[in-house]
C-alpha cells in the first residue's frame, strides 16, 4: 500500500515536472533580443543604420496581435541609380524577429508596401530599407498589444 | 485548391505607378502552437511570393511565420508596357499558387 509520504513525493515530482515543461526560458528576453541583433546583423553585415527615410506605420495599440495592418514607405526616387533594394521588417517580442523581407527594384516606381503582421508582445516594431548606394536606414514604432498572437486556446 | 486573389488596375497611362494588392488564402500555421494534447502543429506557411512583369521579376518577398494568415502583400509597379503581370506564391508541404492579370498600358 502506498504511504502518504510516497504519494506525496511521487504527485509532487510529476507537477513540479509539468511545470518545468510548461515554463518558458526565464532569460527568454535577452534570447529574443539576441535573435533580433543576429537578424538585423544578417541584413545589414555590420553596416550602421541611420534613422530616417522610412516611414513604418503601424497602429500604437494593437487589440489583435494576430492581424496587424503594418506598411511601410521609403523617401527615394526610385530611380536606376538611385532606389530602395529591400525592406525588411522585424519585431522585437515574436519567437522568431523576421515578419517579411521584401525586394523591389527601379520598377516599383514608389518604394512602398504594405501588408499585415502577428505580433506576439508589446514591443518595438522595426522596419530596414535597404538602399542602392548601400546605405541602411530605419524606423522603429513602439507597439502595445492587448490580445497577443500565437498564445491563442490551445497552447499552455 | 489554392484560392489567390489580385486587385490590380487593368488599364494604366505609360509611366503611371500603379498599385497592386495581392491575397492568398492560406492558414499560414506559424510552427509555434500546440494542440490540446500538447502536441505542436507542424509549420505549414507561404514562404515566398514573386510578381513578374512580362517575364521580368518586379517584386520578390520572403514571408515568414510572423505574416497573419491569408497573407496580404500591397506594392507598387510602373507601368510600362501592355502585358501580363504574374504572381506566384510557393510555401511549405509543396504549396503553390500562381495568377496573373493583363494590363494595357495607354
Amino acid at each position: 500500500m502506498t504511504s502518504r509520504r510516497r504519494f506525496l513525493a511521487v504527485v509532487g515530482g510529476a507537477l513540479a515536472a509539468s511545470q518545468a515543461t510548461a515554463q518558458l526560458d526565464p532569460n527568454i528576453q535577452a534570447l529574443r533580443r539576441a535573435a533580433l541583433a543576429k537578424a538585423i546583423q544578417k541584413v545589414t553585415e555590420g553596416k550602421p543604420m541611420r534613422t530616417g527615410k522610412v516611414k513604418l506605420q503601424v497602429p500604437p495599440l494593437i487589440d489583435n496581435g494576430n492581424t496587424v495592418p503594418l506598411s511601410v514607405a521609403v523617401d527615394s526616387p526610385m530611380t536606376a541609380t538611385d532606389h530602395v533594394k529591400a525592406i525588411h521588417v522585424f519585431t522585437e517580442k515574436n519567437p522568431q524577429p523576421y515578419v517579411l523581407s521584401a525586394y523591389l527594384g527601379p520598377r516599383a516606381g514608389r518604394a512602398s508596401i504594405s501588408t499585415r503582421a502577428r505580433i506576439a508582445d508589446t514591443g518595438q516594431v522595426i522596419a530596414i530599407a535597404q538602399l542602392s548606394d548601400g546605405s541602411f536606414w530605419q524606423d522603429s514604432v513602439s507597439v502595445v498589444v492587448t490580445l497577443s498572437a500565437c498564445l491563442e486556446d490551445g497552447l499552455i | 485548391m489554392a484560392r489567390v486573389a489580385i486587385t490590380a488596375p487593368s488599364r494604366a497611362k505609360k509611366g503611371e505607378v500603379i498599385e497592386i494588392k495581392t491575397l492568398a488564402a492560406h492558414v499560414m500555421e506559424n510552427g509555434f502552437r500546440r494542440t490540446q494534447e500538447g502536441t505542436l502543429i507542424p509549420r505549414d506557411i507561404i514562404t515566398q511570393f514573386a510578381c513578374t512583369y512580362n517575364g521580368v521579376e518586379v517584386f520578390r518577398a520572403e514571408l515568414y511565420p510572423a505574416m497573419a494568415a491569408n497573407p496580404l502583400i500591397a506594392f507598387t509597379t510602373v507601368a510600362a508596357e501592355s502585358g501580363t503581370l504574374e504572381f506566384k506564391w510557393t510555401g511549405d508541404n509543396g504549396y503553390s499558387a500562381t495568377q496573373s492579370v493583363t494590363l494595357t498600358v495607354t
